[in-house]
This record gives structure tokens, C-alpha cells and sequence, in this order.
């Protein structure tokens, strides 16, 4: 990473800078061609044979070099629902244009009326001869608007219970009838999207799998490589980070990682964030061993959104008054103006809303405790 | 918690109390009774016992005012409006849907910027009907209202899209000059001030930003019977579109003093800053700018205990704003609850989200009722300081909590640019520094707890 991290992305990964699809796809190419791209998958398909735990220790240090985070959409959910349940000519197909990075993937799940209740989807998926015509909107859709393709859950019957109707489709985004709509976020960044679909036409080797059984591998998806949903790596960055700013800030004379109160609250969050990592831990040391992951994910998921808020409301503290200006220029790479305060505090406070997000987003953490008392609990 | 459907305006408070405009029950004293059976939204009447007021006082009472006799002791404070009031709140809503030009209404719910020209033209229109400066007394051009009317009256104003008021030269400087000022000075500002035309803005913080008087470190050299200014001047709220500047400076041979300086002088550079929350602020660099003696505000060397004074009430102005906007928070979410379908009921109906609504509810009735006390200091001409600093601490922390369960209640939609909760969110958390951070007001606090200590 020391040698192959281009310094432009480091920066901009580390300063909080708006990254772009070159970006991604550049270093998602790197990392392919040293087999780190897609380490979990099987070897037939261009995985390599790292145990979990070198799986990752790559995930962890290549948050901590900040390194950009690779769009999971391909590598992560879509492709292995292909290789596990997808035709062959599916796998030939797509799989290794996700490993090239040749497809980037949008996800295609969430509705203005399905958020947390994802199973009561309407887009609406009727087979017409060779093809299926697919209507509907599709709401939170990240990157949408640079993806050259996009996995749908789409219902093709309507009239049995809600999971029981869906199928997974993989549509093509660059068709007539897909309409990409910026969504853009509290501090003003374009990264979702909403998707209209109006009569879009899938062929029906695009299905994966079984009509109807979409849900099935839906589930498969969501639960599948859990590993860093924590963003573990990424929080001892931003505490780093946070120390580095603490040591340089004013407070009555000495810096503010003096102060008492301060220093207590960074010790906090630090104290949070190893427990959490031994948790973390602890659940790779049980996929080492051959078991399944399981609920567990919603434990690391609910701590690992809760900590990095913490930070980044520590982050903007240490700042103080400085962390109030907001200058939307200061978000892309290059911006060589003047900055109000210090060089650091330029993007804290967009920062800190995208952050508010994470409590919400991959699951609600309302919904993530709703799984621990069920599914942990027996409540 | 159900929300009456009537279209006339109901008292704007933190629970739903019944109006007051239902019999009240007195006792042959006059004394006002607590009638024990719940309102029709099950929640009782709150009136803090009074004990022997005589009956000439009691029956002020009955108006609703929030009032005080010295002699005995208790204070008797009645939270609804009384019927004068809500004629009063219907008098300010149609004379704002009447009177508030349907461009800038338009402009300020869609959030667009306004101009110079946008403000003084809506303090025009307020100043004709005297509500501008209604706390002013009278021989300055203010009304003399109630603390519950002007409180009201901003009210309103939050709710009706109206532009902010550049409140600072009405709210905060206009009683120093009236109070502090030279002759001259009064002749020349006031009128100015109170027609709308005249906008003021505060220079006070420096490139170490802060509150206390050792924070105040530009130079003010002494020069024949002038003072040249140099340095920088910080976070300055509405400087581009101010005539006049008030610069707290430090004289070469006295203490803190404040300074009128006009924001056309040539000595000055004046540049935006944007923030989250799109607060009109600005940075401005003084270079050899030179104030006559006479345009000293207050006595020179007594600046910084003229802005101690200011800064109480900017504090509980700040609050006020911060507590309105709470509970537009606590409507819009509610709303959403109860709208908002998932898993074929309304969120509302899911107990995680009424806990979290229950806990805003908390969090805002605590912060409101301390508003109307700390209000009703201030018109009763107390000591507020104290007490502006709780209200300051505990609404920073309580606004941002209201609103992030807000945001989270609202769930992905609660954080997209469009939808009105991720203003306030954002709000919240500028508005955090604004008239003092947490730190410096609980300092304060524990300052004036603690001097009352003995030596260990």
C-alpha cells in the first residue's frame, strides 16, 4: 500500500474529498491484480485462498492507510449471488467484469414506500415472452448515477405473501426507460439516487435462479462477508485523526488533547472502539473455524455507527467555532484557496452529516436490535 | 399525543394545554382554582400555587400575565394565554399572511437567499405597525408590549416564513445606545433603528474565537481624539449587509471598548464565510481604520461589561430560537409517525419510536418552561445572567438531542437536502457556538455556584 496507494487518493480519502468513478476503478484494479479485489470468493472464480483472518487483516489495513472504500455492490453482493446461484452462462458472463471493474453495480432494493419493510417492495416485474417489463422506483440507490448495471428485487407475484412474489433480476443501466434522479444528502453531496424504471424490458436470462425465490437469495446477500461492517479500521483512522487535531488546537494556553475533560471523552470513544474490536475479533475467529456468521453482524453494526458518530461529534468539538464554515469547493481535490481555520477543519462538518447517516443506513439501528431480541434473544 | 384539528390558532405550548378561554374556576378569594379533571387531551392544567396575593393582584392574574409581588414572596405564573393573548396571536397571523410579500415569503420557505433589500423591506412593513422594536419603551418608539406578546409575536414570525430580523441592532445594541448612548448619539441612531433602515452587526470575536474579555485582542491605538483599529475580526453575523459596525476593541490606554464604525469604511474588507447552516456570517479585516472619540459606544474601558450585558439576552434570544425550532422538530416528526406506513402500520404505532418521541417531549417542556421563567426575569428588569447561562447550556444539549431523534425517526429521508429536518439538524448544531458554546456557559455557572464555597 506504501507503494501502490496513488498519493491523490490517499489524500482525498483521508481529508474527506469527493471521490469519483476513475477513483474507485482505479484502485479496485489495483488491488485485482495483486488478488485482493475479491480474497472471499471461491478460487474457481477468481478468489484467492486467504483464511478470514488475512481477509481481514487486508480489510483493516486498508482502511487505516486510507485507502478509498471499494464499491461492495459488485464484489461483495451481486457476484456472489451469481456464483452461488446464478447459470453458468450468467457467471461467464459477469463475473469477470466485476472482477475487471468493467461493471461498476447499483442496488436496486429499497422503495419511497420500502425502507426498513424492504419485502413490501412494488416495482413490479411481468414476464412478456422472452423478456420481463419491469415498472417501479427504486429510492436510495448509491452511485446510480455512474453504474453500468444494477441488481433489482423486483415482484413478480402479487398475490402470495410479500416474500414469497420477488425475484432478483440483473438489469443493464444504459437502456431507454431508466431515469437516474439525484437525491442529494444533508451537506449537500450527490451520492444516491432514485431510479425510475418505466417499462424496461430484462431479458429472461437475466433472472437469477428461480422466479419467485428472489427474497431467498436477497437474505443470502445481506448476511454474506460481514466482515468490517464494523468500519473498525476507519474509526482508528478518524481517532488517530482526532488526536493529531486535539494536539494542534488552542485551549487556555495548552492544546486541547490537555484538557481533562477532553482527554477523558477521546479515551471513551477509544476504550468503545477496542472492545468493539475484540468482538469483531472474536466473530472472525468463529468463520475461522468453520462456523456461519449470524446475528452477530447487528451487535458490530449498531456499536460500529454509534462510535464513529461519536467521533465525528468529537471531531467537529476540537474545533470548536471552525467547525461552522462550510465550503462546498473545499469537498474536491485541488481546491488551493484559503481555508477558514485550519486546513483540517475544511471538511469536518461534511463530515459529520455524512456520518449522521450511518445510523440509518444497511439497516436502521432500530432494526438491527429488533434482530438481536429476535434472533439472538428468542424475544 | 393528538393535536387539535381546529383551524384557529391554538396556544403555542409545550404540552396541550386546554385553553384558556374555558371557565376558570375561582375560590371566593378570587384565588384560581385547580379543577382537577383532566383537559380532553388528558393532561391537567398547570398553575403553580399562589399563596395569599391580594385579590387586586389576583385578578391582574386572570389575564394572564406572569406576575410578581415582591412582598410575598411566591411567584405565580400561569403558562396558558389568556384570551387577550390568543386575540393577540390571531391579530399577528393575519396581519403576517396579509402583509408579508408573497416574493419573500417564497424565498424563505424554499430557503433561498435573501438580499439586503429583502430584510429592511419586511422591517419596514413591521416597523409601520410598530412591532418592530416592541420592547422598546414608547418614548423611543416601542410598544411596551408583555413579554408573552412579544413572545408570541416572534413566534409567529418563525411560523410564518418570515425573514429573520437582523435582531441585533434592534434587540441587543438599541437598548445600550438608548441606555448608554450620548445624546447624539440616541438622535441619530434610534430613529434609524427602529424605521428599519439602519442594520447593525457585532464584531467580536478574533481569530481565537471566545467569549470572555481576554479573547478581546484587537488594537485600538490612540491617535489625537481618535482611534486607529487594526486586526481581524471573525464569525461576524450579517457584517455584508450592515451600515454600521460594533467593534470591541482594546485601546492602547484602557480597558475593552466598544466602537461605531461605519461598514463603508474604506479600512475595511469584508468576505463570507459559509457555514452549515447557512448563517449569514462573515470575516472582516480592519487595516488602519480610524474611529473618532465620539463614536465610542458607553463609556470607554467599560465595553466588555456593556457586552457581558448584551450577551445575556442574545443568549436567551438565541435559546428562544433554538427551543421554536425544537418543536417544529416534535410536530414534523409526529406527523411522520404517524404517516409514514412500514410493515402495514404507522412507525408511531412501534414503541421504540414512541419512547424516542416521549424522550423529545421531555427534553423540549424542560427547556421551554425555563424559557418562560428566564422571559418573565427579564421583563420583571431581574438578574438573568445566571440563569441565561443554564437556559444557553441545556438547550444546546437538549435541541441536538430533540433533533437527532428527529433525523433518525425520519430515517434515510431525514437526511436528504429537501426535506426540512436536516436544516434543523444542521442548525442545531451551528447555533451550538452561537452566544456561547456549553464549555463557556457552564463555566459561568459553576463560576457564580462556586464562589459561594468557603476555602477548602
Amino acid at each position: 500500500m506504501a507503494q501502490h496507494l496513488p498519493d491523490d487518493l490517499r489524500e482525498k480519502v483521508r481529508n474527506g474529498l469527493n471521490l469519483k468513478r476513475e477513483d474507485y476503478v482505479r484502485w479496485m484494479q489495483m488491488l485485482a491484480k495483486k488478488g485482493w479485489l475479491v480474497p472471499e470468493w471461491p478460487v474457481e472464480y477468481g478468489g484467492s485462498e486467504l483464511t478470514p483472518v488475512q481477509r481481514y487483516i487486508l480489510s483493516e489495513e486498508l482502511a487505516r492507510g486510507d485507502a478509498p472504500l471499494v464499491i461492495n455492490q459488485g464484489i461483495r453482493m451481486v457476484g456472489p449471488v451469481i456464483y452461488k446461484f446464478g447459470t453458468d452462462a450468467q457467471k461467464e458472463k459477469y463475473l469477470p467484469r466485476i472482477i475487471a471493474s468493467d461493471d461498476i453495480w447499483c442496488q436496486g432494493y429499497s422503495e419511497p414506500g420500502a425502507g426498513s419493510d424492504l419485502a413490501s417492495l412494488q416495482t413490479r416485474a411481468v414476464r412478456d415472452g422472452d423478456h420481463y417489463i419491469v415498472n417501479g422506483t427504486k429510492m436510495w440507490t448509491s452511485h446510480a448515477h455512474f453504474s453500468d448495471r444494477m441488481f433489482c428485487l423486483c415482484r413478480t407475484d402479487p398475490d402470495v405473501k410479500f416474500q414469497e412474489g420477488i425475484s432478483f433480476l440483473l438489469i443493464d443501466m444504459d437502456q431507454p426507460g431508466i431515469e437516474v434522479h439525484p437525491v442529494p444528502l444533508m451537506e449537500g453531496t450527490h451520492h444516491v439516487n432514485m431510479v425510475y424504471l418505466t417499462d424496461v424490458k430484462v431479458p429472461a436470462e437475466d433472472l437469477v435462479g428461480e422466479e419467485n425465490k428472489g427474497w431467498t437469495y436477497a437474505k443470502f446477500l445481506l448476511s454474506h462477508e460481514r466482515i468490517g461492517i464494523a468500519k473498525i479500521g476507519i474509526a482508528k483512522a478518524q481517532l488517530g485523526k482526532l488526536k493529531q487535531i486535539a494536539a494542534n488546537e488552542p485551549e487556555g494556553g495548552a492544546a486541547l488533547i490537555e484538557d481533562q475533560d477532553f482527554r477523558q471523552q477521546i479515551a471513551r470513544v477509544e476504550i468503545d472502539l477496542e472492545a468493539l474490536h475484540h468482538t469483531e475479533l472474536r466473530c472472525i475467529m468463529a468463520q475461522a473455524r468453520g462456523e456461519a456468521p449470524g446475528p452477530e453482524a447487528s451487535v458490530l453494526k449498531i456499536r460500529g455507527t454509534e462510535i464513529q458518530q461519536q467521533l465525528s461529534e468529537l471531531l467537529m468539538q476540537a474545533v470548536g467555532y471552525y467547525a461552522n464554515p462550510f465550503i462546498q469547493e473545499a469537498r474536491e481535490y485541488g481546491w488551493n484557496e484559503e481555508p477558514v481555520g485550519a486546513e483540517y477543519s475544511a471538511t469536518l462538518g461534511a463530515n459529520y452529516f455524512v456520518t449522521r447517516k450511518a445510523s440509518i443506513v444497511g439497516g436502521t439501528n432500530e432494526i438491527q436490535r429488533n434482530i438481536i431480541a429476535k434472533a439472538v434473544l428468542g424475544l | 399525543m393528538k393535536s387539535s384539528a381546529t383551524s384557529s390558532p391554538r396556544p403555542y405550548s409545550g404540552f396541550e394545554f386546554r385553553p384558556a378561554r374555558d371557565a376558570v374556576a375561582v375560590d371566593p378569594a378570587g384565588r384560581r382554582q385547580n379543577t382537577g379533571a383532566p383537559d380532553g387531551h388528558g393532561y391537567h392544567r398547570i398553575t403553580l400555587p399562589s399563596i395569599d396575593l391580594a385579590p387586586a393582584v389576583q385578578a391582574r392574574e386572570f389575564d394572564g400575565i406572569m406576575t410578581r409581588h415582591a412582598a410575598w414572596g411566591r411567584i405565580a405564573m400561569d403558562l396558558n394565554f389568556s384570551n387577550k393573548d390568543l386575540a393577540f396571536q390571531t391579530e399577528v397571523r393575519t396581519f403576517i399572511e396579509q402583509e408579508l410579500p408573497e416574493d419573500i415569503r417564497d424565498k424563505v420557505a424554499n430557503g433561498y437567499r435573501l438580499g439586503r433589500e429583502d430584510y429592511v423591506r419586511w422591517q419596514k412593513i413591521l416597523g409601520k405597525k410598530g412591532w418592530l422594536a416592541p420592547h422598546w419603551p414608547k418614548k423611543y418608539g416601542g410598544s411596551e408590549m408583555t413579554a408573552v406578546q412579544r413572545y408570541i409575536l416572534g413566534e409567529e414570525l418563525g411560523r410564518g416564513h418570515t425573514p429573520r430580523l437582523i435582531a441585533f441592532g434592534l434587540r441587543m445594541v438599541a437598548p445600550v445606545i438608548y441606555t448608554f448612548g450620548t445624546e447624539a448619539q440616541k438622535k441619530e441612531l434610534i430613529p434609524q433603528i427602529v424605521d428599519g433602515n439602519l442594520l447593525l452587526a457585532l464584531a467580536q470575536h478574533e481569530k481565537d474565537p471566545g467569549y470572555t474579555k481576554g479573547c478581546i485582542k484587537m488594537a485600538a491605538k490612540a491617535q489625537g481624539d481618535s482611534y486607529v483599529l487594526n486586526g481581524t475580526k471573525m464569525f461576524v453575523l450579517d457584517a455584508n449587509i450592515a451600515n454600521t459596525l460594533i467593534v470591541a476593541a482594546k485601546p492602547s490606554d484602557a480597558d475593552v471598548t466598544l466602537f461605531l464604525v461605519d461598514a463603508k469604511d474604506p479600512g475595511l474588507t469584508i468576505s463570507k464565510i459559509p457555514t452549515i447552516a447557512m448563517d449569514n456570517t462573515c470575516e472582516v479585516i480592519f487595516k488602519d481604520v480610524k474611529v473618532p472619540k465620539k463614536n465610542i459606544l458607553g463609556e470607554a474601558g467599560k465595553g466588555y461589561e456593556t457586552l457581558e450585558k448584551v450577551m445575556t439576552k442574545a443568549a436567551i434570544a438565541k435559546a428562544a430560537e433554538m427551543i421554536g425550532g425544537a418543536k417544529v422538530c416534535i410536530d414534523m416528526t409526529a406527523e411522520y409517525a404517524k404517516q409514514r406506513v412500514q410493515y402495514e402500520k404507522p412507525i408511531g404505532g412501534f414503541q421504540a419510536i414512541q419512547h424516542y418521541m416521549a424522550n423529545m417531549m421531555i427534553a423540549y417542556d424542560t427547556i421551554y418552561n425555563y424559557l418562560s421563567r428566564v422571559a418573565w426575569m427579564v421583563d420583571a428588569g431581574e438578574d438573568a445572567s445566571l440563569s441565561a447561562s443554564i437556559l444557553k447550556a441545556k438547550t444546546n444539549e437538549n435541541y441536538k438531542f430533540i433533533v437527532d431523534r428527529a433525523v433518525q425517526i425520519h430515517g434515510g429521508i431525514g437526511t436528504t437536502r429537501e426535506y426540512p429536518v436536516a436544516l434543523y439538524f444542521r442548525r442545531a448544531k451551528a447555533w451550538e457556538f452561537v452566544s456561547g458554546d456549553t464549555d463557556y456557559h457552564t463555566d459561568k455557572v459553576m463560576d457564580r455556584v462556586l464562589t459561594a464555597l468557603p476555602e477548602w
